[in-house]
């Protein structure tokens, strides 16, 4: 079925075929579980992470659906009231704008408004970020506005291994979960343990640890935030890198605790600067860990611009490395 | 564009050790402020800057050994408002008293940075002391004054760390600056080669009277409490810069291109170290001080030499030298000149002499003044006068 190969405990697969494996695994442990969404079928998904599941599950798990995100997404939480754990795939969070009346006002409402009587445990799946020549339509970072909401939960796995924890742990939570996946990530290869341990949906997670600074990110930009680590580290200075994870409910603690000892922080984050969840994270930063600062909060975000086509100003528009070693820079005062 | 240079601080100095930076890029610095300090023979020394401006890059890392001459920092002049170009670099060393007109204010006047990075501080704003959250936790619960910290962090802002330094303080900064005394004496005999192959020397010496000058500063003492009391080398040092003033063929320097006469005194203060070692660090313009400022000047300098804490100016500048034994010293002390000055002036031992005054002989207190000075600049008949303008000054101390 998949691209697997074995080797002694671990396994080598990628960020897509790690998706496909929890898809695939919840398909088989669970009947109320299925799938639907925009070419998820037939076509075998816009970045195949769906392939083959077709085949397998047949049409009444594995569901095509129109091209109506608003009709699909509420279908979806209409089968999760009633009592289904559907998976909703949406091609990019682009085009879940069609879909927001239906999360907000809906998905996150309902277990309030009934005061508790109906849950909504649907998972949505979208894709996320720019790198792929894709133009503005298909680019952008909006995570920032689902983590606005209180009602939903909101995930970004960066890692393979989140890849193919998270989506178990969506499932099992009886509320709404948006699972963010970025698109650069998908072809990310690594290995996985053959038996995968259980994964938390909530909490940041340490990816390296230093001390002269923290680097705090999320989703797509974890591999350039580490890629500025290791050429921090080049020059002697030594970076922690705190991988969000979770982007709602936030873990603040960590953050707090990892900045509290390293006294400078840098956030890096693909959304625009203005109003974009690094600003959360800075004010977060300001209010709970301000006596601890030894520098002010940089940030490293998109350009402000809707996501340019032609590649060399789609780079030049997304956080880098580079800039993410400059900002470390004047954090530092070099 | 300036560039902010490793001194020379004396003829002897041809490479110095930057060994710490007290300003960073961003920081805004006036005249006269420390940027750097510099392992010399002479131990770590404060170097200041000669210009308004605002530090851009650091060329030089910290522990490496440079000439002298080499840039140290890029600099981004403060240019007068709407100018395009930057403004000239400091005046000449011995440039006429400056600042008739105070500069415009900074913040009118800056250029700033194309393009601020993120979180730079603006600039403009050197009046008020940055110092980030966290090192004003610190100082608050350990009892440091802020004020006193050197700012290692963003655009020079004071940050934790500094904080935490100043308040260890198990090891003071002056511990650490105490020159090498045997690189010193290195340094002292390569100077004074250098003096004796280069300059013709002639030596003169006059007997003074001090008798009137150490009643007048018995007197004088009197009504003062003992920290203000002056100390005779202040009348002699003051005479000096006096006499100076009407003889400038003994204030200035001689280099390759002749002899440049200064109109500021600088007076080079031969200071002792304790445990060997010599330095003649400047006090500025002794001819425009009152008796009381130049105790003052000269009580910190002493204290100074002995801490380590010297400022460049003070060892690149003396236009001349005096050298005052003291009371336990010898007669009389016949000195080198410390090149490129052209005269060095020594004082011996006040002692009472039986001398004869009018057609009596009397116990008066008496003082032999030398002098050294370079023949391809005076001759003695001018080394003469300038010593008898001395003797005459030091007659009448009420009006030193």
């Amino acid at each position: 079925m998949t691209a697997e190969t074995r080797d002694g405990g671990f396994t080598e697969t990628t960020y897509r075929e790690a998706v496909r494996t929890a898809i695939r695994e919840a398909l088989l442990s669970d009947d109320r579980v299925f799938l639907m969404g925009e070419d998820v079928g037939r076509y075998g998904g816009c970045y195949a992470v769906t392939k083959g599941l077709l085949a397998e599950f047949g049409p009444e798990r594995i569901r095509d659906t129109p091209l109506s995100e608003g009709a699909f997404v509420g279908a979806g939480i209409g089968a999760a009231l009633g009592g289904m754990r559907p998976i909703v795939e949406v091609m990019t969070v682009n085009f879940s704008l069609l879909a927001l009346d239906q999360i907000v006002n809906n998905a996150a409402t309902i277990r309030h408004m009934s005061g508790g009587q109906f849950a909504v445990p649907v998972v949505i799946r979208m894709a996320t970020g720019a790198g792929r020549q894709l133009a503005a339509q298909h680019s952008h970072t909006l995570e920032g506005w689902y983590a606005h909401v209180p009602g939903l939960k909101v995930v970004a796995p960066a890692t393979i291994e989140d890849a193919r924890g998270m989506l178990s742990a969506a499932l099992a939570d009886p509320n709404p979960v948006i699972i963010f996946e970025h698109v650069m990530l998908y072809a990310v290869a690594g290995k996985l343990p053959a038996v995968p341990a259980p994964i938390s949906l909530t909490g940041a997670a340490v990816r390296r640890e230093g001390h002269d600074i923290t680097l705090i990110t999320y989703g797509g930009s974890l591999p350039k935030t580490l890629a500025a680590a290791d050429s921090l580290a080049s020059e002697g200075i030594s970076a922690e890198v705190i991988d969000l994870r979770c982007l709602r409910p936030l873990d603040t603690a960590t953050i707090v605790r990892s900045v509290s000892r390293t006294r400078r922080a840098v956030i890096i984050d693909e959304g625009w600067r203005t109003g974009s969840f690094s600003a959360e994270v800075a004010a977060r930063l300001a209010e709970d860990a301000f006596w601890e600062l030894d520098a002010p909060i940089g940030r490293v975000c998109s350009e402000e611009v809707p996501i340019p086509y032609p590649r060399h100003l789609e780079e030049a528009a997304l956080p880098q490395a580079a800039k993410i070693v400059s900002a470390a820079h004047v954090a530092l005062g070099r | 564009m300036g560039e902010f240079v490793m001194p020379s601080l004396g003829a002897d100095m041809e490479a110095g050790i930057l060994v710490e930076w007290l300003k960073l890029p961003g920081a805004t610095v006036k005249r006269g402020d420390i940027v750097a300090v510099v392992e010399t023979d002479k131990g770590a020394i404060e170097v200041e800057i000669f210009e308004d401006a605002i530090i851009e890059r650091l060329l030089v890392d910290v522990g490496t050994k440079v000439p002298v001459g080499t840039p140290l920092a890029s600099l981004r002049t403060i240019g007068q408002t709407g100018s395009v170009g930057p403004v000239a670099a400091a005046p000449p060393r011995t440039a006429a008293k400056e600042q008739a007109t105070p500069l415009p204010p900074p913040s009118a006047t800056i250029m700033r940075p194309a393009a601020r990075p993120p979180g730079m501080p603006a600039a403009g704003d050197a009046t008020r002391q940055r110092a980030s959250p966290a090192a004003r936790r610190i100082a608050l619960e350990r009892g440091v004054d802020l004020s006193s910290v050197i700012g290692s962090g963003p655009g020079g802002a004071v940050i934790s760390i500094d904080v935490e330094k100043a308040a260890g303080a198990a090891k003071p900064r002056t511990a650490e600056r105490g020159p090498d005394l045997a690189a010193m004496r290195r340094a002292i005999g390569a100077a004074m080669a250098r003096s004796k192959r280069e300059i013709p020397h002639y030596y003169l010496s006059r007997t003074i009277d001090l008798t009137k000058a150490t009643a007048w500063l018995e007197s004088a003492n009197a009504a003062r409490a003992p920290a203000d009391r002056l100390l005779l080398q202040v009348l002699t040092l003051r005479a000096v810069a006096l006499a100076l003033r009407g003889r400038p063929g003994f204030n200035g320097f001689h280099t390759a291109a002749g002899f440049q006469p200064s109109e500021r005194i600088h007076i080079g203060t031969a200071v002792a170290i304790r445990g060997g070692g010599l330095v003649a660090p400047a006090i500025h313009d002794v001819d425009r001080l009152t008796l009381d400022e130049l105790m003052g000047r000269l009580r910190d300098l002493v204290a100074r030499v002995r801490a380590g804490t010297l400022r460049s100016s003070e060892l690149a500048d003396p236009t001349v030298t005096v050298s005052s034994l003291g009371e336990r010293g010898a007669d009389a002390l016949f000195g080198i000149i410390y090149p490129p000055q052209v005269a060095i002036l020594g004082f011996g031992a006040p002692a009472l002499r039986p001398w004869i005054v009018g057609s009596a002989i009397e116990p008066r207190t008496i003082m032999t003044a030398s002098l050294a000075a370079d023949h391809r600049v005076t001759d003695g008949h001018a080394g003469s006068l300038l010593l008898a303008d001395l003797d005459r000054l030091l007659q009448q101390p009420a009006q030193l």
